[in-house]
């Protein structure tokens, strides 16, 4: 079990990267392991949301490696699924809810292609497990913030893939959404997916996480719930007189 | 008494009115399709950008004898391009870097027409178009093109798809996003370059647009748009070729407004989104 843990796991070193000219991420390191589910936290304009561009080779680096499996995580780009932030979504785009879905099948039925029967029998599943199925053929733009959230989520879904990467997914949403989105990670952690998740909630869903990563330019701690919270940690992170009643 | 069928017909015993009237249906099709992508991206203004940036290489071509449509496709391509490398390599914003390309691509087209001596190079004609002068040959090249444009679309619309919808999640997930918005660039510059003798460089964006934004306010997918778009822009040109032929109008900017008609009337009445529909079902809403 330990050899397998090891094998699969992604392993971030020594990563610096800049990010419109100017330096985003120092010298952070880190290890997710399959099964996980991890917390990146952090202030605003932490580089949070540039981790994950980064990881998926969105933005170049200045240096340092990504490992997954001890090969070059650039290789195994198709086993990853990435939830974007809402904002950076046209939500009046012409596209219905079943056809978003679907878009999480098209690299893995590649070129020249159309979609098979068993790609849209994937993809009608992926909307089933987030309590969406009844809304297949609604435009994207009628629907509320959270039911567009749970859209996104049952295209990651629809990719199977391994790694999972989520960009503030609890932005905007409702209770529903939340308690669907938590079921999901409990559910991908069981089938040993490994999950990264950006979320400033510092209250009362931290059990949900089993690693949490503390951000600010640079990895300012990395551990469990305990470990990360400390107030010395969030007071590197976001500023002195920052309190929280968690802490 | 007034009969259509004479109306209809009279205008199709010309040959330059069937070979017109074809052109602009061809075209109506076509520039649906290519702007129906521009439309959703939330970058119609670089179809302006483009139509004004051909006039250099349009100028070049007619010096070097090359053939003008390749003159203009490749100056055409290059102001997306200048125009995309000054957004991604500095903090200027895309609306800014696309106003100076398009001016200054343009002034170097009517300096090049002044300095090379290339008068013969009709600017009005290059600024207006003018459909009555289409060949035969003409069309025959746009249909092609047209065939091409839209074998591609179909050949690689999932991946477009999904580059147009959400590209930061395309690219994620390992589409090679650079050459899709290339080969995008690529069919607008060339849809472009076969329009701009129907209505011009100042009007192209009209039909490109036009259509594909009124077929947006009916439908609720983007191949819906791309065929309704196409039926309303073929109609449209159609419309406007016959307004011009009957009431002695320019056919370019008869074509146009034909094409803003039908939207206003759309955005007026179309049954999801219309503004008086809206009203009529809620009439205490505030707008």
């Amino acid at each position: 079990m330990i050899v397998i843990l090891t094998l699969t796991m992604l392993e971030v070193c020594h990563l610096t990267a800049s990010y419109r000219n100017h330096l985003a991420l120092q010298d952070v390191s880190f290890v997710l392991h399959p099964g996980q589910v991890t917390n990146l936290l952090g202030p605003n304009g932490a580089g949070k949301s540039t981790v994950l561009k980064a990881l998926l080779g969105l933005i170049p680096l200045h240096s340092g490696t990504i490992l997954w499996q001890k090969t070059p995580f650039r290789q195994h780009l198709r086993r990853v699924a990435y939830v974007p932030q809402r904002s950076t979504i046209d939500w009046d785009y012409p596209i219905t809810v079943e056809n978003v879905v679907r878009l999480g099948r098209v690299r893995q039925t590649g070129w020249f292609r159309d979609l098979s029967p068993r790609a849209k029998a994937i993809a009608r599943y992926a909307l089933d497990r987030v309590g969406m199925a009844d809304y297949g053929r609604h435009p994207i733009g009628e629907l509320s913030g959270g039911q567009q959230q749970r859209v996104f989520i049952a295209r990651a879904l629809a990719q199977e893939a391994d790694i999972f990467f989520f960009d503030e997914p609890f932005t905007g949403i409702d209770h529903q959404t939340e308690a669907v989105l938590f079921d999901v990670f409990a559910q991908l952690k069981a089938e040993g997916k490994t999950l990264l998740v950006i979320s400033h909630d510092l209250g009362n869903h931290l059990a949900h996480y089993d690693q949490f990563l503390l951000l600010n330019q640079t990895l300012i701690a990395a551990g469990s719930q305990k470990e990360v919270m400390c107030p010395d940690c969030l007071e590197r992170a976001y500023g002195k007189g920052f309190f929280i009643r968690a802490a | 008494m007034f009969n259509p069928f004479t109306f209809l017909l009279e205008p199709l015993q010309f040959a330059f009115m069937r070979d017109a009237l074809l052109m602009g249906a061809i075209l109506g099709v076509l520039c649906a399709v290519t702007g129906s992508y521009l439309i959703v991206r939330q970058m119609s203004m670089i179809g302006d950008v483009i139509a004004h940036s051909v006039v250099p290489g349009i100028s070049l071509a007619f010096f070097w004898g090359w053939d003008l449509t390749l003159g203009a496709f490749i100056t055409g391509l290059l102001s997306a391009i200048v125009v995309a490398l000054i957004e991604q390599r500095s903090p200027v914003k895309v609306d800014a870097a696309m106003s100076l390309t398009l001016t200054s691509f343009f002034a170097l087209g009517i300096l090049l027409i002044a300095r090379l001596r290339t008068n013969q190079v009709d600017l009005t004609k290059l600024l207006f178009g003018d459909i009555l002068e289409v060949t035969p040959s003409d069309v025959w090249r746009t249909a092609l093109i047209t065939l091409g444009i839209l074998l591609l679309v179909k050949l690689f619309y999932k991946e477009l798809l999904f580059y147009s919808f959400d590209p930061l999640g395309a690219q994620a997930s390992g589409l090679p996003v650079q050459w899709l918005y290339l080969g995008l660039i690529g069919a607008i510059t060339l849809t472009i370059v076969a329009t701009m003798q129907v209505v011009g460089v100042l009007l192209v964006t009209a039909l490109l647009i036009g259509p594909a934004i009124t077929a947006y306010l009916w439908v609720k997918e983007l191949h819906q748009m791309m065929i309704l778009g196409g039926i309303l822009g073929a109609l449209a040109t159609v419309g406007g070729m016959y307004s011009s032929y009957y009431f002695d109008l320019p056919s370019g900017p008869a074509i146009v407004l034909v094409i803003f008609s039908g939207f206003v009337i759309t955005l007026l009445f179309s049954p999801r989104q219309g503004l008086l529909t809206r009203h009529w079902r809620h009439p205490n809403a505030q707008p």
